[in-house]
């Protein structure tokens, strides 16, 4: 009867993928491209910065020079070129995003998980928790941490993924406590999963994918909550360039001088637009209850 | 059919099914599962809803108990509760001569392996993010049955044994139909080759037609494998199909547990004729010679808290007798929880 199906390669069979969808579904959407585009350009910005930037991020020329063909974007007060700043500006800026997104994350998410699942006692504690940390304006937390430790910019990270961690965990909690309910998740249980089985191989995949849009669209507000803290003066050296300390910077002498602000302000909105609108699609792309091609 | 020799089949003889005299794989003895229920008011009294009330009932190896009732009558949180997915409120569970109702999640986890469960909606019970080869092996992963490599041969082989192409191996639930996918649901439950199967209304979500090859499917299954099944469903006539037993319930209780023959053939309870009355008739002379007895009322919600028989508001019989306390079910071969029983 069946001395033939070992034969058949898995891999031969043709299958739908819910991957593969996600991705025709995105690559067709013109919100798509444009959001990747801006994206994948700071990005390449960052990675290329010595072989793009015109100058030396430390090479000075003349201080509030308006732009020519020499400086682009002018000159600020420490006689930098702006547009070699902001170039290597956006390495700074988006690790400093992308890291602190990534430590709420792995902070958020299990926290979420763990409260959804177990519910309870175990869910009204953590959430009591989160319901005070998210009570403090965010911007204190931030001051709070980044007194309390050496000026710079790991306490800048670190109280960005603090300002983070309740928004990923209660969005983690929620999908959890809705997939929960559902009948194959009681089927693992019956089976005889662990609660640790449920959790990571049952539930995380389907806490996957609301978290890839969270974490993409508060990819960009982290990037603006660093800026604003490097705004601030809460950064590290402020002969790093980085967007939010050149914008303040900038601000010193906006009365004369517009141009060395145009610069670091146009890369943070672009930026965000791209991860929101990355973000959005996202969302759609990784629906699966939204099933049309679009 | 004929199965090469590897872990399925039976573990251990099988006992025909009806043998009375064989010890029972499933012991249900008084099993009660209350929930609290919000106050209306803050002040109020705290309600319990009594979704099962003194449940007991036995399944033997090889048989067919069916339990089937209403929407809400408390079928499947019994299931629940058997499965241990739900603490008791009180009662006791046995499998194959162990207590279960009580045990934690690790010691629990080898009377999985003996007792598994199919569920009622084929759409929800198969997480949409996996292969239907990933979900048939689940068990064995969790289990550690089988070293990897021949773990696929399995779920090819039980994908066969239920009736799918075991090419399909790579798909997605979403791309089967409601037949199909409860046809992956039993492969799941056999993974581990189980002793009992809690089915938990398997067709009632499904196509007529459909439904009979599922139920041909699963009586061919236990004839083979010599499982027991505890078959719950609301539709008496799959019941009657399926069942060597069949059990009644009503609000949380059972109100009578009888052979299915002498049950369809001769029912002792009102409630039970009421239900046999309602189902059509395959003979359309019979069907309109025959008295439908009409229900009156609702089913009361199981807050309820007066005494007398749970049964009393919509009985055709009901007398004032049935007002001070509740029947019991009694023994014998065919009880029946009703005062009245002995005339009927």
């Amino acid at each position: 009867m069946n001395t033939s199906l070992p034969d058949i390669p898995p891999a031969a069979v043709l299958s739908d993928r819910p991957a593969s969808r996600a991705w025709r579904r995105f690559r067709r959407n013109p919100s798509a491209r444009a959001g990747a585009l801006l994206v994948a350009l700071f990005c390449l910005l960052a990675l290329l910065a010595p072989w793009l930037a015109p100058y030396g991020p430390n090479q000075r020329d003349g201080q509030f020079q308006p732009p020519s063909w020499r400086h682009w974007l002018g000159t600020d007060s420490n006689e930098y070129d702006v547009l070699t700043r902001v170039i290597y500006g956006a390495r700074l800026s988006l690790v400093a995003g992308l890291v602190s997104i990534s430590l709420a994350v792995v902070v958020g998410a299990p926290l979420g998980t763990a409260a959804g699942y177990f519910g309870g006692r175990t869910d009204a504690l953590l959430m009591r928790a989160i319901d005070v940390a998210l009570a403090f304006p965010s911007i204190l937390i931030a001051f709070l941490v980044v007194t309390a430790m050496q000026p710079g910019w790991a306490p800048v990270v670190i109280a960005v993924a603090l300002i983070n961690v309740p928004l990923i965990a209660r969005q983690v909690r929620a999908t959890v406590l809705t997939t929960r309910e559902l009948d194959y998740v009681t089927a693992s249980r019956a089976l005889g999963a662990s609660h640790w089985h449920v959790m990571t191989r049952v539930l995380a995949p389907a806490v996957w994918n609301p978290l890839i849009v969270l974490a993409t669209l508060g990819l960009g507000s982290a990037i603006l909550e660093v800026a604003g803290l490097s705004f601030l003066g809460f950064g590290g050296d402020a002969a790093d360039a980085e967007w939010g300390s050149l914008l303040n910077e900038a601000k010193n002498h906006l009365r004369t001088t517009l141009w060395p602000a145009v610069g670091p302000g146009v890369a943070i909105s672009l930026t965000i637009l791209g991860f929101n609108l990355l973000g959005d699609v996202l969302r759609d792309a990784l629906d699966p209850r939204t099933s049309g091609e679009r | 059919m004929s199965l090469p020799a590897t872990s399925t089949g039976p573990r251990d003889a099988h006992p025909a099914p009806g043998d009375s005299a064989a010890a029972p794989l499933l012991e249900v003895s008084d099993l009660k599962v209350h929930f609290a229920a919000r106050r209306q008011r803050l002040s109020g009294p705290r309600r319990v809803i009594r979704a099962v009330d003194g449940v007991s009932f036995t399944v033997r190896p090889g048989e067919t108990l069916g339990l089937v009732g209403e929407s809400g009558c408390g079928k499947s949180t019994t299931a629940r509760a058997i499965l241990n997915l739900i603490r008791p409120t009180s009662g006791q569970v046995h499998f194959a001569g162990q207590r279960i109702d009580h045990l934690n999640a690790r010691r629990m986890l080898p009377v999985r392996r003996d007792l598994q469960m199919i569920f009622q909606d084929p759409y929800a019970s198969l997480n949409p993010r996996m292969t239907v080869g990933s979900i048939i092996a689940e068990p064995m992963r969790i289990f550690g049955l089988h070293p990897l490599r021949r773990q696929q041969l399995e779920v090819m082989r039980l994908m066969d044994l239920v009736g799918l192409n075991p090419r399909y191996l790579n798909r997605y639930p979403h791309e089967f139909s409601g037949g199909q996918r409860q046809r992956i649901g039993i492969a799941r439950a056999l993974a581990v080759n189980p002793r009992l199967i809690v089915c938990d209304e398997p067709v009632s979500a499904l196509d007529v037609s459909i439904q009979a090859q599922v139920i041909n499917l699963l009586m061919d299954l236990q004839r083979q494998l010599g499982l027991a099944y505890l078959f719950i469903a609301h539709d008496l006539s799959v019941v009657r199909h399926i069942s060597d037993r069949v059990g009644v319930m009503y609000l949380g209780r059972l109100v009578e547990l009888a052979d299915a023959d002498a049950l369809f053939r001769s029912p002792r309870h009102p409630y039970t004729q009421a239900l046999l009355s309602a189902a059509p008739l395959p003979d359309p002379v019979a069907q309109r010679a025959r008295q439908r007895i009409v229900l009156r009322g609702e089913v009361p919600s199981p807050d309820r808290s007066y005494p007398g028989c749970p049964f009393a508001d919509r009985c055709p019989i009901v007398e004032d007798a049935c007002r001070q306390q509740v029947p019991t079910l009694g023994g014998g071969p065919h009880p029946a929880a009703c005062i009245k029983a002995p005339e009927l």
